[in-house]
């Protein structure tokens, strides 16, 4: 870890308008702390060269006093986005070698306000997983360990290649994507700041769908002023994606005022879940200390659906997910395995390219939506989620924002859930009810456990409310003041 | 009712059709992708139409327009909300692995159309609902001998499927739904209504039934685009349902196709084949929501439609159902029509328009549009025939040297001198003459005073067809006395 790799996004920004730096000299940094951590499997195709092309086109305008927010700063790409002539796989075989025509609006945003691409990174399969461990490209391993014990564990997921290479150092900066909890799952995980926006903030548009009403883009950092930067430049309003919303995209940063006084925090009694482990429970307290220190109000509510909250989004999103994957069927892009007809060389393609979770979930969603299940299930499913919509609603009248445990516990040992689909998908627990509600959410790095291993604390805010969730998540940050480091990094 | 007569007793056909009509639009149902028939396969696809990962469909406003426009022509209400399924399959010339259409809460309810069959009765056929969806690419099998070739040109492009309720009961009434349908496109502009180019197809639910008894079990015969085969097709099925069930069979119900080299329809799939489509709401694209000040805009610029024409062209130029029927058939038929009437008689015009018009352009294969003898030269020729400047008989000379010439009607009755004459001087020397030659005739008409049509027959060709028919028969029968 070297000296330029270990700053912050905002702070090399700084260094690089001062002058002090050269976004050549950033980039190179970052590539070699990409070759230090291969290991752990974080990017699955390194643009290097790409990178130190891009870092100079940002040298020659950072020398004329000109570039966008994200002039010169290196970042990893999800490799559910979609990259022009950028190899993108969605870390699944069934895609092959697929190479994009085109550039997701996101990571459009991005290299127009000037960032630079390291590479793609990691994460599982289609984005279904809570520990890309059902990547194509094999399991990314958490930088983080247990003290004194070297077994490798997850970085979460879906989003785990981009949470490891931040936590890690390898980016100041990644794109993730969350429809179920797979950006603040994998930051709890690796002691990082996961940003979910409103649904509808960020364009789907060029981003490898996995539930079209659930889906939303958002970054991975280490810092909550990070995280605004970031969103900053990856939302906008794009005509190209309909259930994009016409809000403009405000300077987020400076919503980061550090005054909260009167603020009322809602802290929902349902989260607080039987068998929940004793640090967990100590850690929100904390987090409801520190937003209390800080001027914010603090009352007790109640989101009564809450436990239907996980299985109905285990019928919505593989309902969903088995529709957008029908378009993977060996025909025009990514693998073909042939057969004596149509439908052997369907079954073929689709058998040999698709990994067991995305199958199990595919089959999940085509039982869901079949004739004589759809009513018992996905309409249901949505029933539940107009409840859980309104049960935010009515607590949206008392309260500006939700706190929240991330996870349920701290990072897992790689192998430990992967044949026990239900441990795995209890995850989202305290993060689906966002996505099925359309709200955005935070987790931000807020201690240690026992064994060592950071924890998260979510804020949930109100639709569009980005600006009040982020100032409050500055706020929290401040006082957690968290500072340790990945054990491999610290080595 | 048109039944059919079975070893057993009379039978009665049930059908329902839904008729999918491309909709006029430059663009697809989602994409920018051009719509333009006719193009190199695989040459107007959009990233969407092919369904790359993550690209997303966008709905083309004005597919939605022409669908509340079509609605409003079929006297139908529109729905202010409406939302797109998915229906799930697989095809390779379908890309998305789903097809975008309107499931539970299509565009447009409830409408109704009238039809007059031959027997001079108006049947009002219910619609049940019109919907819009995405076409489907093309496969294509026969080019090599183990592999097929898809053609996503017309993948995505918008069509509007028509679903009737199972009010029509033979085959005419089909027919004449079909055709009713397709001019209130064409008067719409919201469909060309080219069945050969596949703009408008239909498929057609026929079950039969004893006379006021519960409906039977119903084949559906897809994909029909001529008017003629729909009308084949519905007659041969009939029939061979009734066969089955007379012989002591049941009907399955199944999907048939109609084989035009062999004129009979054939079994495509049974129900137990039939796709489970798992229809559910698109979660890309959000409700459409219309204002009602929308379908207001949409409704004040409908133009007459087809009925409405009919009847004012039988009110304002007093013309018979069937010559209204023939000018209505398409609006620029009866904007033709009416710019002819206003030189001359609406019947004369009429004739001249179905008649020698029509088989011009038959004959030419032209359209009115491009008819090579424009309205207002056509309407000044039956002006001269009002106006007894020329006869009927000479006018259609003069009909071909417009062809001939591009010459006015009027330059070419002065030029070559084709005027009636006039001067009675002349005929009554005529008249005489031919009186004078034929004693033997004359005995004879004053017997039977038909024959004075011979009388007028040798008269014109003395007087090279210039003199007025009647002022010469009128002259004649003055002068016999008849």
């Amino acid at each position: 870890m070297s000296e330029l790799t270990n700053l912050s996004l905002s702070d090399a920004r700084a260094k690089l308008r001062n002058k002090d730096i050269s976004a050549v000299e950033l980039t190179k940094a970052h590539i070699d702390a990409m070759g230090q951590i291969e290991g752990l499997n974080a990017y699955i195709l390194p643009t290097h060269e790409k990178a130190l092309s891009m870092a100079a086109d940002s040298d020659e305008k950072l020398a004329k006093g000109e570039g966008g927010i994200l002039e010169g700063l290196p970042v990893g790409i999800k490799d559910l986005f979609c990259t022009k002539d950028v190899r993108t796989t969605a870390s699944s075989k069934i895609l092959g070698e697929f190479l994009p025509t085109y550039e997701s609006t996101v990571t459009a945003n991005m290299w127009a306000d000037g960032a630079v691409m390291l590479g793609k990174l990691n994460c599982d399969e289609f984005a279904m997983g809570s520990s890309n461990e059902t990547s194509f490209f094999g399991n990314v391993v958490n930088p983080w360990q247990r003290n004194g014990d070297e077994a490798a564990l997850v970085p979460g997921g879906s989003s785990g290649g981009s949470s490891a290479a931040v936590a890690a150092r390898a980016c100041l900066a990644a794109t993730a994507t969350d429809t179920g909890g797979s950006i603040r799952q994998p930051a709890a995980f690796t002691g990082t700041v996961g940003l979910k926006p409103t649904y509808g903030r960020c364009s789907r548009w060029g981003v490898v769908a996995f539930a079209s009403s659930l889906d939303q883009a958002g970054p991975i950092t280490r810092s909550v002023r990070d995280a605004a930067i970031m969103l900053e430049s990856m939302a906008s309003y794009d005509v190209k994606d309909s259930t994009s919303v016409n809000v403009g995209v405000p300077a987020y940063e400076k919503a980061l005022t550090g005054d909260i006084r009167g603020l009322k925090i809602g802290i929902p009694k349902e989260y607080k879940m039987d068998g929940m482990p004793e640090e967990i429970i100590k850690l929100w307290q904390q987090g409801i200390d520190w937003l209390k220190q800080a001027g914010a109000e603090i009352v007790d509510v109640s989101l009564p659906n809450t436990k239907l909250a996980l299985p109905a989004y285990y019928i919505v999103a593989p309902a969903e997910a088995s529709s957008n994957l029908a378009r993977y069927d060996g025909v025009r892009y990514g693998i073909r395995v042939a057969g004596d007809n149509i439908d052997e060389q369907y079954a073929n393609s689709r058998a040999e390219g698709f990994g067991a979770e995305v199958q199990r979930r595919i089959l999940i969603g085509t039982y869901v939506l079949s004739a004589g299940y759809y009513d018992a299930y996905y309409v249901k499913a949505q029933k539940v989620r107009t409840l859980i919509k309104r049960d935010f609603d009515a607590v949206y009248r008392k309260v500006d924002l939700l706190l929240t445990p991330t996870t349920p516990s701290e990072a897992f040992g790689i192998g430990e859930n992967i044949n026990d689909p239900l441990s795995m998908y209890l995850n989202d627990i305290f993060t689906v009810t966002v996505n099925m509600a359309g709200l955005p959410g935070i987790s931000i790095p807020a201690g240690i456990s026992a064994n060592g291993l950071p924890l998260g604390l979510q804020l949930i805010g109100q639709p569009f409310g980005e600006e009040t969730l982020l100032k409050a998540a500055d706020v929290m940050e401040s006082a957690a003041e968290f500072t340790a480091l990945p054990q491999l990094m610290a080595k | 009712m048109s039944l059919i007569q079975g070893a057993t007793g009379e039978w009665e056909i049930v059908m329902g059709l839904e008729i999918h009509a491309q909709v006029s639009s430059k663009s697809k149902l989602m994409s920018g992708a051009s719509t333009a028939f006719g193009a190199e396969p695989n040459y107007q696809v959009s990233l969407v139409d092919a369904a790359m990962p993550g690209m997303l469909p966008v709905v083309n406003e004005f597919c939605y327009e022409q669908a509340v426009l079509t609605g409003l022509g079929l006297n139908a209400e529109i729905n202010l909300i409406s939302i797109f399924d998915r229906k799930n399959y697989f095809y390779p010339d379908l890309p998305q692995g789903y097809q975008i259409s309107q499931f539970t809460d299509p565009i447009v309810g409830k409408g109704v159309v009238s039809i007059e069959t031959a027997d001079g009765e108006t049947h009002n056929i219910g619609i049940e609902r019109l919907h819009l969806e995405q076409d489907a690419g093309k496969s294509i099998h026969d080019l090599y001998p183990s592999q097929s070739c898809v053609d996503l040109n017309r993948s995505g492009v918008a069509l509007m499927e028509i679903v009737s309720d199972p009010d029509l009961r033979s085959a005419e009434q089909a027919k004449l739904y079909v055709s009713k349908i397709r001019t209130i496109l064409r008067y719409l502009g919201t469909c060309d209504g080219n069945m050969e180019q596949g703009s408008l197809r239909a498929d057609v639910n026929v079950s039969v039934r004893r006379p006021g008894a519960p409906l039977g079990t119903r084949c559906e015969i897809k994909n029909m685009n001529s008017i003629r085969n729909i009308g084949m097709a519905i007659e041969f099925e009939a029939q061979r349902q009734v066969d089955i069930i007379e012989d002591g069979g049941t009907i399955d119900q199944e999907t048939r196709l109609w084989d035009v080299a062999k004129n009979e329809t054939r079994s495509m799939r049974s129900k137990e084949e039939a796709h489970d489509y798992r229809y559910f709401p698109d979660p890309d694209l959000l409700p459409v929501v219309l204002e009602q000040s929308f379908v207001d805009a949409i409704k004040a610029r409908i133009p007459e439609l087809p009925d409405a024409k009919h009847s004012r062209l039988m009110k304002d130029y007093g013309l018979n159902s069937y010559d209204a029927n023939i000018l209505i058939a398409a609006p620029e038929n009866a904007d033709y029509f009416e710019i002819v009437a206003k030189s001359g008689s609406a019947k004369l015009a009429a004739n001249w328009v179905t008649g020698d018009l029509f088989g011009l352009l038959k004959k030419r294969g032209e359209t009115i549009e491009n008819s090579p003898i424009s309205a207002i030269d056509l309407g000044e020729l039956v002006g001269l025939i009002d106006d007894k400047i020329i006869s009927n008989k000479i006018a259609k000379q003069v009909f071909e040297y417009m062809l001939e010439t591009d010459d006015k009607p009027g330059k070419i009755v002065e030029d070559k001198g084709l005027k009636q004459v006039t001067d009675t001087g002349a005929i009554e020397k005529a008249v005489d003459d031919v009186i004078a030659a034929n004693p033997d005739k004359v005995a004879q008409a004053i017997e039977k005073p038909k024959m004075a049509g011979w009388f007028v027959g040798q008269v014109m060709q003395a007087t090279g067809g210039k003199a007025n028919p009647q002022a010469v028969s009128d002259m004649i029968k003055a002068k016999l006395g008849l």
